[in-house]
């Protein structure tokens, strides 16, 4: 049988050095070395490397994206395959995780979709990404440079310096070793028979700039729905090009570290029989969401799945899709159940979805991202501060002039992400 | 127990009531303004009692249902002005019960005390009352059964809750509290992610269990649209509406807001409705227009010039009415079969089908 070695080198803290290594849980990082090699790329016009630990008074912003370093050991195959020198099927082999490292891509606002990371104080307490050490690529493109050409600039350099950084942990002790054992269909049915077949759907927007993700390196926007093992994500098999508002984008770490997959391997074989991801490609148009709808259904029938969980990507005209899938699957029996998130209004007291429909009787919620906070002023901002006036979640005067900053935690990274990594959620009163 | 809970009149209370519990009369009582009395009335005496006297009601506004219906503007602000005048610590409402023009008011005045005086204000009333939509999100709502029989239950929920609101106090669940969901959503944290809650709640739906969705969806019903008349120039047509006209004085005392019936008058005599003889009920538009002209909500004068074109054979000598203001959707639906299953027993063919 095929399987995925995960292996997770623990790092405590990250610092700057003459090699890039790890050794005694601490990764040294040749800051000019990684420069150097991100400025390969002629539409940047600078790269600066900022260090910011958890607890520290920083803030982040405005924030892109968010990826955890992660490689390969030997053979062909890449993370995040098919940006680079391979687009091979990933998801087998061994693959190094630098645990508690995560690097997060900014700079000047490509869009207002872009978020906010505090390391501290009641900001921190909404974002796992708080709690990272995270290795921030602050990034200035050249003058006059298209914003998508400015937004593929900075992904594709946080994708070079998460393979970069998972290169290192390739050399170091690991700490923990994972399998997660890959089986056919065939196989499945004969080990877990009698135990109920489910598969995770895995909704990823496909509308356009900071609304994009890309599965083997392929814009989404085009494609049909792709079936993904549960280990490729694991390898970066999605990468996020979406910032559909910061609450509920669904980074590349999201999907690296999918909860909505781990949760379902950890009860695979003892309570359901886990199938398939199938990565689904959320677009605008009523006839493209029919298509893709429509499609999902035909993997999910074909896999014989009994039941699904789906998860949203963004908010708004996803929840037709949200919809529409709950409708087809339940019309055949495949028992759903929704993962998303609201935006029921600062009160609470809005109708927090766009689109309902009967048969969405399971529903969980990641929360209102229209909650408001207050946020201090932190020692230290990473990126660019006024950025919080334009972003989503921010408004005209976010900064106040004595420094605090007022805003919805929709501009808060992951806060309400729909994945659920988070245990935020709503309820009535 | 702090000894300021203790001390007798402590919390000075004015209390908000209808004709019937201020004892001023029943239905034909009911277009009284508002009043300001000195002290209590029994349902006063009976929040005082229950509280040990620590709440002192200290003046009593009486309204009657109608004119606080059709005037609530107006009302609000003269309650607003003698609330402002004694300043108490608390503005109490109802119980409303079912009643919804009572219901509606108590709603209205206690949002609007709070909010523009920012004494804490309290009612109570049962979830179908409309009253309750009008003020959930802004004020605490105690639930009530639907008749003056559970007066003695709610009372001491009322008082408990308004304490805990005196006491800046930390306010509990609607269930354990007995106020009505505000519809409000809070963000809160769970015990686990919600990945997690989403394998559990699959586990339990796939495996038959019950299981309770974290986001309750309303649920819109859809309604076919009806097929075309096919000959129109042979149909019988009816006038309908839910724009609340009626003969003036409204003499089958159709409510201004969630009617509890509908109506059906005679108009086979009549080519044009005029302000003379008919009027609206209904509280949820500006009434100046339709009053003037009723024919601009039911327009019989237009039907009638069809009718005379030959466009359809005839106009149904009876309209139907009803008034379409917060009313709850289950009699709303209702309200459409039965007048739907009168219409096609009389052999209607089409409705022009109003709304405003």
């Amino acid at each position: 049988m095929n399987e995925l070695l995960l292996r997770r080198v623990r790092v405590h803290d990250v610092v700057f050095g003459e090699k890039t290594e790890i050794s005694d849980h601490v990764l040294r990082m040749n800051q000019e070395e990684v420069v150097r090699y991100l400025l390969e790329d002629r539409r940047l016009k600078s790269v600066e490397i900022k260090i910011a630990r958890p607890g520290e008074k920083k803030r982040i912003i405005p924030v892109k994206d968010v990826l955890e370093p992660r490689a390969k050991l030997g053979g062909t195959l890449t993370t995040f395959p098919g940006f680079f020198d391979s687009a091979e099927p990933v998801g087998t082999g061994i693959t190094y995780v630098l645990d508690g490292v995560a690097v997060v891509t900014c700079g000047k606002l490509v869009n207002f979709q872009e978020g906010l990371i505090d390391m501290s104080g009641p900001g921190a307490e909404f974002s796992l990404f708080s709690k990272k050490l995270n290795v921030v690529l602050v990034m200035e493109p050249k003058e006059n440079l298209g914003k998508h050409e400015h937004e593929e600039a900075v992904r594709v350099a946080g994708i070079k310096a998460a393979s970069y950084l998972g290169l290192a942990g390739t050399m170091a002790a690991c700490d923990e070793e994972i399998s997660f054992p890959i089986a056919t269909l065939v196989e499945l049915e004969d080990s877990y028979r009698g135990l109920p077949k489910v598969i995770y759907v895995d909704m990823v927007i496909a509308q356009g700039l900071l609304h994009d993700n890309y599965i083997y390196g392929i814009n989404a926007q085009g494609s049909l729905p792709v079936l993904l093992s549960p280990t490729e994500l694991m390898d970066g098999a999605i990468v996020s090009g979406n910032c559909a508002a910061p609450c509920h984008k669904n980074t590349t770490y999201h999907q690296q570290n999918n909860p909505i997959v781990e949760d379902l391997l950890a009860e695979h074989g003892k309570t359901l029989s886990f199938l398939a991801v199938i990565a689904m490609p959320v677009c605008t148009s009523l006839l493209d969401k029919e298509r893709i709808c429509t499609q999902v259904l035909k993997l999910a029938k074909f896999l014989g799945a009994q039941g699904a969980i789906v998860s949203e990507d963004g908010g708004g005209n996803p929840e037709a899709d949200l919809m529409m899938l709950a409708r087809l699957f339940e019309k055949e029996d495949i028992k759903t159940v929704l993962v998303t998130d609201e935006y029921a209004g600062r009160d609470g007291a809005s109708q927090g979805l766009a689109d309902v429909t009967p048969e969405a009787d399971a529903i969980v919620t990641n929360g209102n991202g229209n909650q408001y906070v207050i946020l201090p002023p932190m020692e230290e901002t990473i990126g660019h501060l006024e950025a919080i006036d334009v972003i989503t979640g921010g408004h005209t005067g976010s900064l106040r002039p004595d420094g605090w900053i007022e805003m919805e935690i929709a501009g808060i990274m992951g806060s309400t992400v729909e994945v659920g990594s988070e245990n935020l959620k709503t309820i009535a009163v | 127990m702090t000894g300021r809970e203790a001390r007798m009149g402590s919390v000075k209370v004015i209390h908000y009531l209808n004709q019937f519990f201020g004892q001023i009369g029943g239905e034909d009582k009911a277009g009284i303004p508002p009043q300001l009395k000195e002290g209590s009335t029994p349902v006063g005496q009976l929040i005082q009692k229950e509280s040990s006297n620590r709440f002192e009601v200290v003046r009593t506004i009486i309204c009657g249902d109608n004119y606080a219906a059709e005037h609530l503007e107006e009302v609000a602000s003269v309650v607003l002005k003698w609330v402002e005048e004694i300043r108490p610590d608390l503005f109490l409402a109802g119980p409303a019960f079912a009643a919804g023009r009572y219901g509606m008011a108590c709603g209205v005045m206690c949002k609007t005390v709070q909010q523009k005086l920012g004494i804490p204000a309290l009612t109570a009333m049962h979830p179908s009352n409309p009253g309750v939509d009008s003020a959930r999100k802004e004020i605490y709502i105690i639930e009530t059964g639907d008749s003056t029989l559970d007066m003695k239950r709610v009372i001491p929920k009322m008082i408990a809750l308004s304490q805990k609101i005196l006491d800046k106090a930390s306010i509990g669940m609607s269930q354990e509290e007995g106020y009505l969901p505000r519809g409000v959503r809070i963000n809160v944290r769970a015990e686990k992610r919600g990945s997690k809650r989403a394998v559990e709640m699959l586990l339990k739906k796939l495996r038959g269990e019950p299981f309770e969705t974290e986001l309750p969806l309303p649920q819109f019903d859809k309604v076919m649209p009806a097929p075309p008349v096919t000959d129109l120039a042979n149909a019988l047509i009816a006038l309908v509406t839910e724009g609340g006209i009626v003969p003036k004085g409204n003499p089958d005392r159709i409510e201004a807001h969630n009617a509890s019936k509908y109506c059906k008058y005679f108009i086979g005599n009549i080519n044009d409705l005029t302000g003379e003889d008919y009027q609206t009920a209904h509280g949820g538009y500006d009434p100046v227009y339709a009053n003037d002209d009723p024919d601009r909500v039911l327009p019989l004068d237009a039907a009638r010039l069809l009718e005379k074109e030959g466009v359809f054979a005839k106009l149904y000598d009876y309209y139907y009415m009803t008034v379409g203001n917060v009313t709850a959707v289950a009699s709303a639906a209702r309200y459409g079969r039965e007048i739907g299953e009168l219409l096609l027993k009389d052999g209607v063919h089409g409705v022009i089908l109003t709304s405003t």
